[in-house]
């Protein structure tokens, strides 16, 4: 139920990553001033907004899951921030990279918007140790939906922060695509498009597979018994939230019942 | 409700008076960051930018120190099994938590601040000291918040001595750069005027939503 729709999804992202690299190479004007380097921006920016969406869709996932304590919910919590800390690190890298090329530094403080960005991905680089830390996996659930409403909340608060205490320098792209020329507003658009895309593909895809190895997980404890399930499926270390998938659930019921 | 806080709060600094666990180390960590910073920086007296960041940094971290150590009794100790079977609002905790945070960083900048004048400032503090004040008790409210939250947060976890700055730190950057800015102008010396109201508001503003934060989210945090 997971994987359904997985493939149109993929197929799309890839069309659409595949149109907006094509716009970026042989569509996008050179830029007067910075040139070839400035096509960096048709990747950073997307990036960038697209990991702090995710940062505060998390937070949204996270309310919800404190609202209705569905653990579905935590794991889609925990999905979306971990993907925006692996776009957020895209972010980070390709911002310094632009930096260098353009003000010959590979860090800049006195530009708000990167600096920001640090911040956020500093505190949202505590969020896997923090599950990591707390071993009860409903508190866990817990402690981890608040830390992400909080996170998520100071995302916006944390840019209008930084960005008031600096001279500005940055670009301004959000609300400001008007001052761009038509072509290059026109390949950003798409280029938000196609990394917007990459991000829901790829969430789609670490749900549908912690919920593949979960299911796989309740199977082996039904066809082999508890000695099974004593040994895990090997996943690696990884913070994600124990399974607590319906069928899962189901199973652990019916061999409450069973008085196993 | 302010029944409780106040038998909380009483609690709190009874155990605070009869133990001495945070505030005497917050105001002696201040006072060894300052001769540290002397001896890192090799100045004598700083002013200005220079100033407002030593003693932003200093108190900061010795805030954390407190923040580290505000619920430890009661997780060790079973203070939180004890609240929860009480028939009480459980905001109660949080708000009395704050203050005793609150307090705790009056207490500190109340050895800090004259000390930080004595040691390092270059300007006299006499004419800094009502903007100094204003800016001090916005931000020590931003901190009494955050620092609450985080520290419950922290303190059910296995490593709660690293999550609690870890977590804390990035949270209170805002606080910092709206204290530093402020405090930045108050400590250059005389004809600097005033903290700039555009600071003061927004550490006002600050504090405003990170204190209905803590008041939505903290109940969450005490469910067992």
């Amino acid at each position: 139920m997971y994987g359904k729709g997985l493939r149109a999804l993929s197929i799309s992202t890839v069309a659409v990553m595949t149109a907006a690299l094509a716009l970026v190479f042989f569509y996008a004007p050179l830029e007067a001033e910075q040139g070839f380097l400035q096509k960096i921006f048709y990747v950073h920016v997307p990036l960038a907004i697209v990991a702090l969406g995710g940062f505060v869709a998390g937070g949204i996932m996270a309310i919800q899951h404190l609202r209705t304590r569905d653990p579905r919910w935590d794991m889609r919590s925990y999905v979306a921030i971990h993907m925006g800390l692996i776009f957020g690190l895209g972010a980070l890298i390709t911002g310094s990279i632009w930096a260098k090329g353009s003000w010959g530094h590979w860090w800049v403080w006195d530009e708000p918007t990167l600096v920001s960005f640090l911040i956020v991905f500093l505190l949202y680089a505590t969020y896997q140790p923090l599950r990591f830390a707390i071993e009860d996996p409903e508190r866990q659930a817990r402690y981890a939906s608040v830390f992400a409403v909080t996170a998520g909340a100071f995302v916006p608060l944390n840019f209008i922060a930084v960005r008031m205490s600096t001279a500005y320098v940055h670009p301004r792209v959000l609300g400001g695509t008007s001052n761009l020329p038509g072509p290059m507003a026109l390949t950003f658009a798409v280029s938000l498009i196609a990394i917007a895309l990459l991000y829901v593909t790829l969430y789609k895809y670490e749900l549908t597979a912690k919920h593949a190895r979960a299911q796989l997980r309740a199977l082996r404890r039904r066809l082999l018994g508890e000695d099974a399930a004593a040994r895990p499926v090997r996943r690696g270390r990884s913070a994600a939230p124990a399974s607590l998938h319906p069928a899962a659930m189901m199973t652990a019921r019916a061999r409450a019942e069973d008085g196993i | 409700m302010r029944h409780t806080v106040g038998a909380l709060l009483r609690k709190e600094l009874l155990v605070e008076i009869r133990t001495l666990e945070s505030v005497p180390g917050m105001s002696l960590f201040a006072l060894t960051t300052f001769v540290v910073f002397h001896f890192a920086l090799n100045r004598n007296v700083v002013e200005g930018d220079l100033a407002a960041g030593i003693l932003w940094v200093t108190l900061l971290f010795a805030a954390i120190l407190g923040v580290n150590r505000l619920f430890v009794a009661d997780a060790e100790e079973g203070g939180f099994d004890g609240f929860l079977l009480a028939p009480v609002d459980r905001t109660a905790m949080l708000v009395a938590k704050a203050l005793t945070l609150l307090l705790y960083m009056l207490v500190l900048e109340l050895v800090a601040v004259p000390a930080f004048a004595l040691l390092l400032l270059g300007p006299p503090l006499g004419q800094a000291l009502p903007g100094l004040i204003a800016v001090l008790a916005l931000a020590d409210v931003g901190v009494a918040a955050i620092g609450t939250l985080v520290a419950a947060l922290a303190v059910q976890t296995r490593a709660r001595d690293l999550f609690g700055p870890l977590l804390a730190l990035p949270l209170l950057v805002p606080i910092v750069i709206g204290a530093a800015r402020a405090s930045s102008p108050v400590l250059a010396g005389a004809h600097h005027g005033g903290p700039p109201a555009r600071w003061m508001l927004t550490l006002g503003l600050y504090d405003l939503v990170f204190g209905l934060i803590a008041y939505a989210l903290f109940d969450f945090l005490l469910e067992d």
